[in-house]
């Protein structure tokens, strides 16, 4: 059943297409010749407007080196970053521009992006101005810790005065003050305890149908993926070795990366059972 | 290395952390035998973190204690922070929430791992290399050679947290408090990592205080749980009495809004169950129960007295517990 508010919208928003990414490997011995560790290896994905995308693999399979192509901040060895249909690193000054303000980011650590020294009204500023985005800068704060559930108290308080799981709805709201097409989450919930956990992920499933966002979730909890995403690809070793529907991959896994997810979830039950490590 | 009496790894007395404007945490006490695990879970904000930085003496600046810290016969709140420092990485040690920040960003992780082995065993410099390589190896990571002369930013997340693991557990700590230990990896090195902590922990006798929100880890690695909600423990037990038959509102709530595979409706429109409302500001701490403006069964007790912790195996602090099973069957 295709639920997205816009069926008709079939064209990808954000594309990548047969990236490629490698980062040289530290040599232990002066004179041993330079290796290199290919973390992305000829990636496809593909985002569309109202839709949730899931990003799954182990630890080091590549899965924030290829948020930072799909944000921009890194440049791919080859292969192509495309937003609404035109490449990122080849288009016009103002295509760029577009592209940097269309797509957001909410990171895994909000300890470590938002910075400690500005007060959290100040930080949620900064990416209108650094885009250099005009209007009425107050109410759209205003809106937008609305639309995340905080109050406007949260302005004139620090990053220090918060929580982990406080701060991860101000990365949020952040994220969401230049009026993003597409949200990029990296792990943005596996710091948060589970009650606020099933808030911000009914958050996020809210915000891309209401404002029609584009959401790319990365997460390792299988369960909060299926939860949040229509969509779901499968890391592993820089390459993507499945896609699917959340439901039919998990219950059906064929990549031996997918299995080993499957095989690895947790829960209350198995644990209390004493065969969680068995 | 277990201390000679039968005396409890540690022992937390009314501990009190506050900064003279706001209290985070307020009265918590709990004991952890010799060998033994405790979880620690809770809303965000609870004050989790703000107790075992306590234990460890690394509140941030303008934050204090009271009450008391027993651990191998001294109470760690009145240590001068030298005498503290000393004990850190040896007596007890901690991994850290936050692997990128308590890193060092300019220093090889390699060197990191060493100097911890070297400052608490007195071994050279070599020897701790290969100590640091070995424990590298025994926490799965790959290419352990080329990692130690990686810089933190260099490497996973996942990478960061398991090396955060390895230098907490090289000088066989009595205690290992475990701070969210891992939020940051996959699932299936979550197991991995969990596994190896469980095997590291048994084999050197050490206790364990493991810090999480994630239910299914505490099930699967700790015999008693705390629940924690505005600064005190508002529910504690053995597991799994706690988790099958919780007194608690708010220990209830956190159990339903686990997700799981089997709950959720296939056409994207299923909601999570979610606990309304958020955890209280500490400068605007309800009167009563501190869940109460939360709480399905909050009555005008619950609003102005605040319930204490009482019960024999299980201990919850609430005016209005939830009914066991066989309370019900035999109304
Ligand atoms: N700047 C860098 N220099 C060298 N190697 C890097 C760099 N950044 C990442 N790597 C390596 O690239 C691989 C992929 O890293 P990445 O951070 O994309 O993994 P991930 O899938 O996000 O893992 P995790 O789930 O642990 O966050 C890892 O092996 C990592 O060590
Ligand atoms: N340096 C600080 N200054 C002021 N308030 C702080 C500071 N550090 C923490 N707090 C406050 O103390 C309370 C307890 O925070 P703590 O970090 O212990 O929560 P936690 O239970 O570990 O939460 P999380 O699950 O998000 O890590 C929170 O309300 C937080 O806002
Ligand atoms: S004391 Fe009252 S408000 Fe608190 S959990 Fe119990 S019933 Fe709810
Ligand atoms: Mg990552
Ligand atoms: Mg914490």
């Amino acid at each position: 059943m295709n639920v997205s508010p816009f069926p008709g919208d079939s064209r990808p928003l954000l594309e990548v297409r047969q990236l490629n990414h490698a980062y040289p490997l530290r040599r232990h011995k002066l004179f041993e010749p330079r290796s290199v560790l290919k973390v992305l290896q000829g990636v496809d994905f593909a985002v569309r407007r109202g839709e949730a995308v899931g990003l799954v693999g182990e630890s080091g399979s590549g899965k924030t080196t290829l948020s930072r192509m799909l944000t921009g901040v890194e440049k791919p060895h080859d292969g192509h970053v495309l937003y609404d249909g035109s490449d990122v690193w080849s288009g016009t000054p103002e295509q760029r521009q577009l592209f940097r303000r269309s797509v957001q980011v909410v990171l895994q650590n909000p300890r470590s992006s938002l910075d400690p020294r500005m007060r959290v009204g100040t930080s949620l500023l900064e990416p209108l101005r650094s885009l250099k985005i005009e209007g009425d800068h107050a109410a759209r704060v205003l809106e937008v810790l609305d639309q995340v559930g905080l109050t406007k108290s949260a302005m004139e308080r620090f990053p220090h005065e918060f929580s982990g799981g406080q701060l991860q709805r101000i990365a949020i709201a952040r994220a969401l003050m230049p009026g993003p097409k597409v949200l990029i989450a990296d792990e943005p919930v596996s710091a948060l305890d589970v009650s606020i956990q099933a808030q911000v992920l009914n958050l996020l499933k809210d915000l891309v149908r209401d404002l029609g966002l584009g959401l790319v979730f990365i997460a390792h909890d299988l369960s909060v993926v299926t939860y949040t995403t229509s969509k779901v690809y499968v890391m592993s070793s820089g390459k993507i070795v499945e896609v699917g529907k959340p439901l039919d991959l998990f219950r059906a896994p064929k990549a031996e990366a997918t299995q080993n997810l499957v095989a690895a979830i947790l829960t209350v039950e198995l644990g209390l059972s004493g065969k969680a490590f068995a | 290395m277990t201390s000679s009496s039968g005396a409890p790894a540690i022992e937390v007395r009314d501990l009190v952390v506050t900064n003279g404007e706001v209290t985070a945490v307020r009265g918590v006490s709990f004991s952890i035998p010799q060998g033994g695990r405790m979880g620690l879970v809770g809303e965000s904000g609870s004050g989790k973190s703000m107790t075992a930085l306590a234990l460890m003496g690394l509140l941030p600046m303008g934050w204090s204690t009271r009450g008391e810290v027993l651990h191998d016969g001294v109470d760690l709140a009145k240590l001068s922070d030298k005498a503290l420092s000393s004990r850190r990485g040896r007596t007890l040690s901690m991994v850290f929430q936050d692997p990128l920040s308590s890193l060092n960003p300019v220093r090889r992780v390699g060197d990191q791992i060493s100097w911890v082995i070297r400052h608490h065993t007195g071994v050279d410099k070599r020897t701790a290399e290969h100590q640091a390589i070995a424990m590298m190896t025994q926490m799965t990571l790959p290419r352990p050679e080329s990692l130690m002369r990686a810089y933190p930013h260099e490497i996973s997340g996942g990478q960061r947290q398991r090396i955060m693991i390895a230098m907490a557990l090289a000088c066989y700590p009595q205690l290992i408090i475990a701070d969210e230990p891992t939020t940051a990896l996959d699932v299936t090195v979550q197991k991995q990592v969990l596994r190896l902590l469980n095997a590291a922990v048994s084999e050197r006798g050490s206790a364990l205080l493991m810090i999480t929100h994630d239910l299914p880890i505490i099930a699967a690695m700790c015999d008693t749980v705390a629940v924690m909600y505005a600064g005190r423990i508002v529910e504690m037990g053995p597991v799994r009495q706690v988790f099958r038959h919780p007194r608690h509102h708010y220990t209830r709530g956190l159990l339903d809004s686990q997700p799981t595979m089997d709950n959720f409706a296939l056409d994207g429109t299923s909601r999570l169950v979610s606990i309304p409302g958020m955890v209280p500001p500490l400068h605007a701490l309800p009167d009563g129960c501190g869940f109460n403006p939360r709480c399905p069964a909050a009555s005008d007790r619950c609003r102005t007295i605040m319930p204490e912790l009482t019960g024999d195996t299980l201990k919850s602090a609430c005016w209005h517990p939830i009914a066991r099973v066989d309370e019900v069957a035999a109304q």
